[in-house]
């Protein structure tokens, strides 16, 4: 048995043993399925008692701003998940009517909408970050933001939270 | 498999979900409750009986129709039951382990 085998053997048994514990996501997005994508991954980790903590940086800053998290839209230009022609996409009243269409059937699965995503996750235990140099790039306060956030953090500060066995980044 | 549990025979799945609702009973709630380190409050079984209620009616089970129509909210069903509220919960209440994602 090579050297090389031999190690890649350690790592998958001592990797076995280590459940996670811990789940960072940074949310840099704020496209409705990017959103909810990290809503969902961040309550179904709370769900299974992992601790879970949201780093709301550039665009993501958009799903805890107060004025804008309630309209949040799917990308119909440049998202050939659509299946549509991209110039049709970009006519107006599209990204409105896809994103009705999706909001609709999220409802079917009681799905909630954002703020109401957002008071769920905050009730779980789930920490969400706002990112500090994003909100001074988009020039917000933090009573521009969702009430129940935890605070504001540098990146320093949201590594520093990244401490400890079985913690997991993950960036959308 | 089957399992004593408070004296009884109960048969439980792998993860020790009860299989057959009708053989649940309270001192059979409190044994598992006990293995999942929680101990029964007034608060604890108004959730479970909430939670049979739900399954009886056939109604999908998540964190939110919890906290829309149960007993608690959210905040305090996650205090109520640490570490997985929704799992820990139906396995006490003696329904089928929960498929919901949200």
């Amino acid at each position: 048995m090579t050297q090389e085998t031999l190690e890649s053997q350690t790592i998958a048994t001592s990797s076995e043993s280590e459940s996670v514990k811990k789940m960072l996501l940074i949310l840099s997005k704020a496209t409705l399925d990017n959103v909810y994508a990290c809503f969902i991954l961040a309550n179904g980790a709370r769900m299974e008692g992992i601790q879970a903590e949201i780093f709301f940086t550039f665009f993501g800053l958009e799903a805890i701003t107060k004025k804008k998290m309630e309209k949040l839209h799917i990308a119909t230009v440049g998202n050939p998940a659509m299946h549509i022609p991209t110039m049709l996409g970009g006519l107006p009243g599209m990204e409105a009517m896809a994103t009705k269409m999706m909001k609709s059937e999220m409802e079917k699965l009681d799905m909630p909408q954002v703020g109401e995503f957002l008071d769920i996750l905050s009730a779980s235990g789930a920490k969400l970050w706002a990112c500090k140099l994003a909100m001074e790039m988009f020039h917000l306060q933090e009573s521009d933001l969702y009430d129940d956030i935890d605070g504001v953090l540098t990146v320093g500060g949201f590594y520093e939270r990244a401490q400890g066995r079985g913690t997991h980044l993950l960036f959308i | 498999m089957d399992k004593q549990l408070a004296g009884s025979d109960v048969s439980v799945d792998a993860e020790g979900y009860l299989t057959d609702m009708s053989q649940w009973t309270r001192s059979v709630a409190e044994e598992i409750a006990k293995e999942e380190g929680i101990a029964m409050t007034e608060q604890h079984w108004k959730v479970v009986e909430f939670i049979q209620e739900s399954f009886r009616n056939k109604e999908p089970l998540s964190i939110r129709s919890l906290g829309k129509r149960g007993p608690v909210s959210i905040k305090e069903f996650y205090e109520l039951f640490p570490d997985g509220p929704l799992k820990k919960a139906s396995k006490i209440a003696g329904i089928p382990k929960p498929a919901s994602c949200i």
